[in-house]
């Protein structure tokens, strides 16, 4: 097993919250009903200056406050969104330049629906464990888009997590293993501003396969069964598929509502599973492992197995917590929130 | 000092001139005192332009020579001063030091500014530029929030309410009813400046200068020449002050006190020898109410943080204490930016003449006051009936 | 329509990262006064001074505000805002918005820390300006 895994770690999620309700209640629908069907009582909202960057310089100062490291001995860093400001001029330069990190820099900007932001956290264990940096940050952040009507305008949020990757970490990344094929369940087209989705296609075919061959194929690799886990944080698109996960997994409440922050804060696409994993760091204790599965739509999952160090406790009070960010909020009207959206044609 | 008299004045009507463009207002206020002073081309020689903005707002440079131009004074010298609201006062003192120096015996100083050929928000941002576009234009302050950042820091510090800065505006306008030239005639109550819209808190609509087109003339001239045209009723320059500051508000020792009013106004008292009680008669710069009633504590009218109670108690009403604004001043009387310290020289020339009818106040000495900016830099003269 | 240069130019925004994102301003180590935003000389000692960059530390105390209702050409979005005058820890002052915090909760006094944000991006195709705002510290 090798000594390497999360040194820092930090999420942010904006204060702006929109009700289920109020969004139901423009399009004519029972709140209720959607409440139910979803498991979503309320969602994230960026505030009008705020973006995927600055989400993400935030979920990064926070990683740097809890790592102790000096920025300057970041050596890569990746950013995984789909809702990176510009189409072309990576999010991490501005990222990068803001966190003070320095210009001996590895950095692309990645893609792959809500798991651009694991894929970013194995390609920096990759080489960390190659021995090319020493530390790498990678971040999942979103300031995802749902078309105003559809199912996922209830859902559709904002928020990101950062994890700094090195040697002596607070939670060791014992492996990671993805399962990916070619599932087009959800895309957006260049220049369209909203994705299209096929709707039940998205269930079975699509987040559940995936889901469950990564973990699967995770567990196998690294010889454990999943009753060894304490934790299990699987991406939440929405309340209900990851509980029917869990359920297909037998993993029992108390391991997988921690990591479940769907219900408050919707799906943060990129931000998802990471911020859920946060959430769990934010609690756990030595010893404890955690399982984390992402789910990118197109398709491909990455499963993570996660032990956790004595170091966890040593750092994780060096920068604001997950629940902080969750509790901290303001709610805002359907009318506001189509504003801060730029959703109006002006 | 060698003793220099403004001795002519024209200017146009201060308001939205849709008619009349930047040539066609800055024409009829150089002839107008050319009459006023009964003097010709050949008298003049040399033409001092001061304006802000005339680039931003009418897409047009090299101003000086364009006034030269359609006066009809192509071929004199000409120089176009900018120091944001105070170019008027800058270019002349400009023309006061090219006559100490010999350079001149008579020279036109013209302030001139169209602000309403384009879209009131882009006038704003235009004016934006007289502050700094690193640091403030780019977080999206504009002027109204300059000085309310001053107001809200000298409630603070003195106490001062918006009651008090009400007071100046409702002063202002009262004087304007009886100033023919000026944007707005008609009286305000402290009411009606408190249910104005809030443009930045705590500044009220009615506590802020309008958007204004205007120009204003004055002829300056030496001693020698006064006496060899015979000229009749010259108003005497006795002292003249110029300071600067840093741009950006940010970066001032005190919000609440303009040290480039204060120091101008010190090198100008010690030039003419006078002290702030000797002063009847002011024209401030009162871009805002609250930098009409700093203006009064710098200028040394009141003590520092006193200046609210110095209003509310009347003394700066016509014919009180000191008679502040007789002009109806920038908020009545209009502010088209480069032209304002030039009429400000005008109101004082004329009150000292004694030719200001319903708004007349005696008085021997006259003081002027014009800011560039929110206080980066400041020009104080005072004139006087006898040399 | 007058197109301002500091929104359109690129350099020119390029050139202020440092301060804007970084608070990196200097001090003089000859009169100890520090800057921010950072001096090309400094104004006490003239060529005598002897600026060092810094880094400032993104905290500080509100020292003036008002809440800005007609928006600056550009700015109309997020009209009304708040701007302050924010005094940093280490002495200079620096204008910016103060964001996050209701109206009625912002006194002068108030502590507050900085916080990376978009600070101007309104068009579509143009480059997006980003900066540090302030919000009140609980």
């Amino acid at each position: 097993m090798n000594m390497l895994g999360i040194v820092g770690y930090g999420a942010y999620i904006p204060k702006y919250r929109i009700k289920t309700a109020e969004i139901a209640k423009i399009w004519g629908k029972n709140p209720k009903e959607i409440e139910k069907g979803l498991l979503i009582k309320e969602k994230s909202v960026p505030g009008i200056d705020e973006d995927t960057i600055t989400i993400a310089v935030e979920a990064g100062q926070n990683a740097l406050a809890r790592s102790g490291i000096n920025p300057k001995d970041i050596g890569a860093l990746f950013i995984g969104s789909e809702s990176h400001p510009y189409a072309v001029k990576p999010s991490g330069t501005v990222v990068a330049e803001a966190l003070n990190i320095n210009r001996e820099l590895r950095l692309a900007d990645m893609e792959f629906a809500c798991k651009a932001g694991t894929a970013a956290m194995q390609i920096i264990l990759s080489m960390v464990k190659a021995g090319d940096i020493k530390y790498g940050m990678a971040i999942g952040a979103d300031t995802s888009q749902g078309r105003p009507g559809d199912a996922l305008e209830y859902s559709a949020a904002a928020g990101g997590a950062a994890f700094i990757i090195g040697k002596d970490p607070a939670a060791i990344i014992e492996d990671t293993y993805s399962f990916t094929t070619d599932t087009p369940d959800f895309w957006r087209r260049e220049g369209e501003n909203y994705p299209k989705h096929g709707a039940r296609f998205t269930g079975e075919p699509s987040y559940f396969r995936h889901i469950i061959q990564a973990t699967k194929g995770l567990l196998n690799k690294v010889g454990r069964n999943i009753e060894e886990y304490d934790y299990v944080v699987f991406h939440q698109p929405n309340g209900k598929f990851p509980v029917k996960a869990m359920k297909y997994f037998k993993v029992p409440k108390e391991k997988y509502l921690p990591g479940l922050v769907v219900d408050r804060i919707g799906n943060c696409y990129s931000g998802s599973s990471p911020i859920g994993l946060t959430a769990v760091l934010d609690i756990a204790n030595e010893g404890d492992k955690i399982l984390l599965t992402s789910y990118g739509s197109g398709a491909g999952s990455d499963s993570f197995s996660i032990i956790v160090t004595k170091r966890l406790k040593e750092i994780r009070d060096k920068a604001k917590k997950t629940e902080y960010y969750i509790e901290r909020k303001q709610y805002i009207s359907y009318g506001v929130y189509t504003k801060f959206r730029k959703k109006l044609k002006i | 000092m060698k003793k220099v008299a403004v001795i002519g004045v024209g200017e146009t009507k201060f308001g939205e001139h849709w008619y009349k463009s930047f040539r066609d207002l800055a024409v009829e206020a150089g002839i107008k005192s050319m009459e006023d002073a009964n003097l010709e081309r050949k008298d003049i020689g040399a033409l001092f332009v001061g304006n802000m903005s005339a680039g931003k707002f009418i897409g047009q440079e090299h101003v000086a020579s364009l006034v030269a131009d359609h006066l009809g004074f192509s071929g004199i010298p000409c120089i176009r001063t900018e120091s944001a609201c105070a170019s008027g006062s800058l270019a002349f003192r400009q023309a006061l030091l090219s006559l100490q120096s010999g350079a001149y015996d008579a020279v036109m100083v013209e302030g001139v500014e169209k602000m309403t050929d384009i879209i009131g928000s882009q006038a704003s941002l235009a004016l934006m530029g007289a502050g700094d576009q690193e640091w403030e234009a780019s977080v999206g302050l504009t002027f109204p929030g300059l000085y309310a950042l001053i107001a809200r820091r000298h409630m603070h510090e003195y106490g001062t309410t918006p009651e008090q800065l009400a007071m100046f505006s409702v002063n202002n306008h009262k004087n304007a009813v009886k100033n023919p030239d000026a944007q707005f005639r008609f009286e305000i109550s402290v009411e009606d400046v408190l249910n104005s819209p809030l443009i930045a808190d705590p500044l009220h609509l009615l506590d802020c200068s309008p958007i204004t087109d205007g120009a204003a003339s004055v002829l300056l001239a030496t001693e020698d020449f006064i006496k060899k045209k015979k000229i009749k009723n010259p108003i005497w320059v006795l002292g003249s002050g110029q300071s600067s500051d840093t741009v950006a508000l940010q970066d001032r020792k005190s919000l609440t006190s303009m040290f480039v009013t204060i120091d101008a106004a010190k090198k100008a008292y010690k030039q003419s020898g006078l002290k702030p009680k000797d002063i009847k008669i002011a024209e401030v710069h009162d871009c805002f109410s609250i930098n009409g009633l700093v203006a009064i504590e710098d200028l040394g009218f009141c003590k520092k943080g006193e200046g609210g109670k110095f209003i509310e108690d009347g003394n700066i009403s016509l014919g009180s204490t000191v008679s502040i604004n007789t002009s109806g001043g920038l908020k009545a009387k209009g502010h088209p930016v480069g032209a304002t310290g030039i009429s400000q020289i005008i109101e004082i020339v004329k009150q000292l003449r004694g030719e200001c009818e319903k708004r007349q106040v005696d008085a021997k000495y006259g003081l002027t006051h014009n800011i560039g900016g929110s206080g980066a830099s400041c020009l104080v003269h005072i004139f006087g009936k006898e040399k | 329509m007058i197109k301002m240069v500091h929104r359109s130019s690129i350099p020119l925004h390029w050139r202020l990262y440092e301060p804007k994102y970084k608070l990196i301003g200097n001090k003089c180590l000859k009169c100890g006064e520090s800057f921010f935003p950072p001096r090309n000389i400094c104004p006490n000692c003239g060529r005598k001074g002897a600026l060092k960059k810094i880094v400032f530390s993104g905290r500080g105390t509100i020292y003036s505000y008002t809440v800005i209702r007609t928006p600056l050409d550009g700015f109309e979005q997020q009209a009304p805002y708040v701007i302050g005058v924010i005094k940093l820890k280490e002495g200079p002052k620096i204008v910016g918005q103060i964001v996050d915090t209701e109206i009625r909760d912002i006194t002068i006094g108030k502590e507050v820390k900085s916080v990376f944000r978009k600070i101007y991006d309104d068009s579509p195709s143009g480059l997006i300006h980003y900066g540090l705002k302030w919000v009140v510290i609980e």
